[in-house]
């Protein structure tokens, strides 16, 4: 089955449309908001298309090689026009349509006023393992 | 041990005799090493064979007795290793060496000064706990291949060591307060390994009237143990010391911890985790946040201070210091510490609130939810700054 991923972007994606920052809920609506994220992690999993689920932290920077003997260079913290990753989930599904699907199911997480959210999630096909019949 | 065949078998009391056993074997001469893996596969075939016919009087006679055929089999089918076919040739004799319990040499081992906490951990997770590598992997969140390597490696480390060197007790503690630190994810409870530990040492060491610093620790493991069911709810989410049932605290523990905790104290040795579970026992002594005698918790901590010069210390201390003087003396405390430190924003927004400044809380919240190490108290921070905005902050 292929795999993919759906990932999630603390910004860098278009703007949503109930896009009010999670600080600006009432308590309730964060309370909410994490129980829907729990119970969707819970069905993949008992459907059987959970692979692996991660969230990072906005901190963190850039780091690249300087030259033999001198220490990395480090560029950070993260501008704040960058994209930068939320965190993902790893599904393996039976079709793109159903990751799609997916997506757009996590994409409704409620969130000011116990609306959905209707965040922009990234889907993105794995590269697959050739098969026993490629050549 | 109610080991009926039909009944789940219990291998924890298996579990207390592999450090134990290892040291017979190297006792007898075999490399740390080998017998490790050796003892591993002996437990592995008690746990089954056990778990059908029920344990034999002498357990542990009976895990040497597999654990050394085992290695026989392991150095025999090995021929390029020829120094250990020449103790191997040397049978040994039933004597002083199978009397000699080695687990507090193996407890030293496993903390061996030149290993990293990270590998020290797992190697006495496995040696001295007799967890899996299958179980330790789980625990830690990394594929069982890295464990092993892990192991592995920390294993080549410690080898060379000689038993009768002494080691370092405070290694060991600290060693054992990083695994109770872990937690509960995966199908093992680490905490709940890291008491047993903890016990099993502290017992090791009662012969000389006990180790204040080790019970110590016990005290502080028991004591943070009894507010475990208490400190997260139904769906994970944190819940603040002020705000825990504490009707649900486990009195057992408490009272277990307190009456270990006091007799160390007596002693007049005092070290940190003693310190650390004097005010934990201050905690679990109040009926309310607000009845805690944070007078007494400024005064540990400040005997805590002076001891290790801990930055962390300073900044709980400030918290404490809000408790008992106020909150404009609290951030007076905090002004002292480090604000690079984890959680510096989340105790300077609580402070703010509880001098009424709720604008400055919620910004400090939200600021502190950015930089919150876990995603159950970024939700728990952003839900504070929430619940002061939707008050009007």
């Amino acid at each position: 089955m292929p795999k993919y991923l759906i990932l999630k972007h603390y910004r860098g994606t278009p703007a949503t449309v109930n896009d009010v920052p999670m600080d600006r809920w009432t308590p309730d609506e964060v309370d909410a908001h994490m129980q829907f994220m729990a119970d969707f992690g819970r069905r993949l999993e008992e459907t059987g298309e959970y692979v692996d689920g991660q969230a990072l932290s906005p901190e963190g920077a850039f780091v690249r090689y300087d030259g033999p003997g001198r220490p990395p260079v480090t560029d950070g913290p993260f501008a704040e026009t960058k994209d930068l990753i939320a965190g993902w989930y790893v599904v393996d599904v039976d079709s793109w349509d159903r990751a799609v699907e997916l997506a757009g199911e996590l994409s409704a997480a409620p969130g000011a006023g116990g609306k959905p959210i209707h965040e922009w999630l990234e889907v993105r096909p794995f590269y697959a393992v050739p098969s026993a019949t490629d050549e | 041990m109610a080991g009926g065949a039909a009944d789940a078998f219990d291998e924890v009391p298996l579990r207390e005799l592999i450090p134990a056993v290892i040291g017979v074997l190297v006792r007898r001469g075999a490399d740390f090493a080998t017998a490790e893996d050796a003892v591993q596969d002996a437990l592995v075939e008690a746990v089954r064979t056990f778990g059908e016919t029920g344990a034999p009087r002498d357990p542990k006679g009976w895990l040497v007795t597999v654990a050394w055929r085992r290695f026989l089999d392991v150095v025999r089918s090995d021929t390029s290793r020829r120094r250990r076919e020449l103790v191997v040739d040397a049978e040994p004799g039933a004597g002083t060496t199978e009397v000699a319990d080695d687990t507090l040499q193996i407890f030293f081992l496993c903390a061996h000064p030149s290993l990293t906490p990270a590998s020290a951990v797992a190697l006495t997770l496995r040696a001295v706990a007799g967890l899996t590598t299958r179980q330790i992997a789980g625990a830690y969140l990394v594929p069982e291949a890295t464990m092993a390597q892990r192991i592995s490696r920390a294993k080549r480390t410690v080898s060379g060591d000689s038993f009768d060197r002494p080691g370092d007790l405070d290694t060991v503690r600290r060693v054992l307060y990083l695994v109770f630190n872990e937690g509960y994810t995966g199908d093992v409870d680490l905490a709940a390994e890291a008491i047993r530990l903890t016990r099993q040492l502290a017992a090791l060491s009662s012969g000389e009237g006990g180790n204040p610093e080790t019970d110590g620790l016990l005290a502080l493991m028991l004591l943070h143990q009894a507010r475990r069911p208490t400190r997260t709810r139904a769906d994970g989410a944190l819940v603040p010391l002020a705000e825990q049932d504490r009707t649900l605290w486990d009195t057992a523990l408490v009272e277990e911890g307190v009456t270990i905790l006091q007799s160390a104290l007596a002693r007049e040795r005092r070290g940190e985790f003693q310190l650390q579970a004097a005010i934990a026992a201050l905690h679990a002594d109040a009926p309310t946040a607000a009845e805690t005698d944070w007078v007494q918790v400024v005064q540990w901590y400040d005997e805590l201070l002076a001891l290790t010069g801990s930055p962390v210390v300073r900044l709980n201390r400030a918290v404490a210091v809000g408790e008992a003087d106020g909150a404009r003396a609290g951030l007076a405390a905090l002004a002292e510490v480090d604000p690079g430190l984890p959680r510096h924003r989340a105790v300077e927004a609580y402070l703010h609130e509880k001098d009424g400044d709720l604008a400055a809380a919620a910004r400090l919240y939200a600021e502190a939810a950015r930089l919150a190490p876990s995603v159950a108290e970024r939700t728990h921070l952003t839900r504070q700054a929430a619940r002061l905005h939707a008050d009007g902050a």
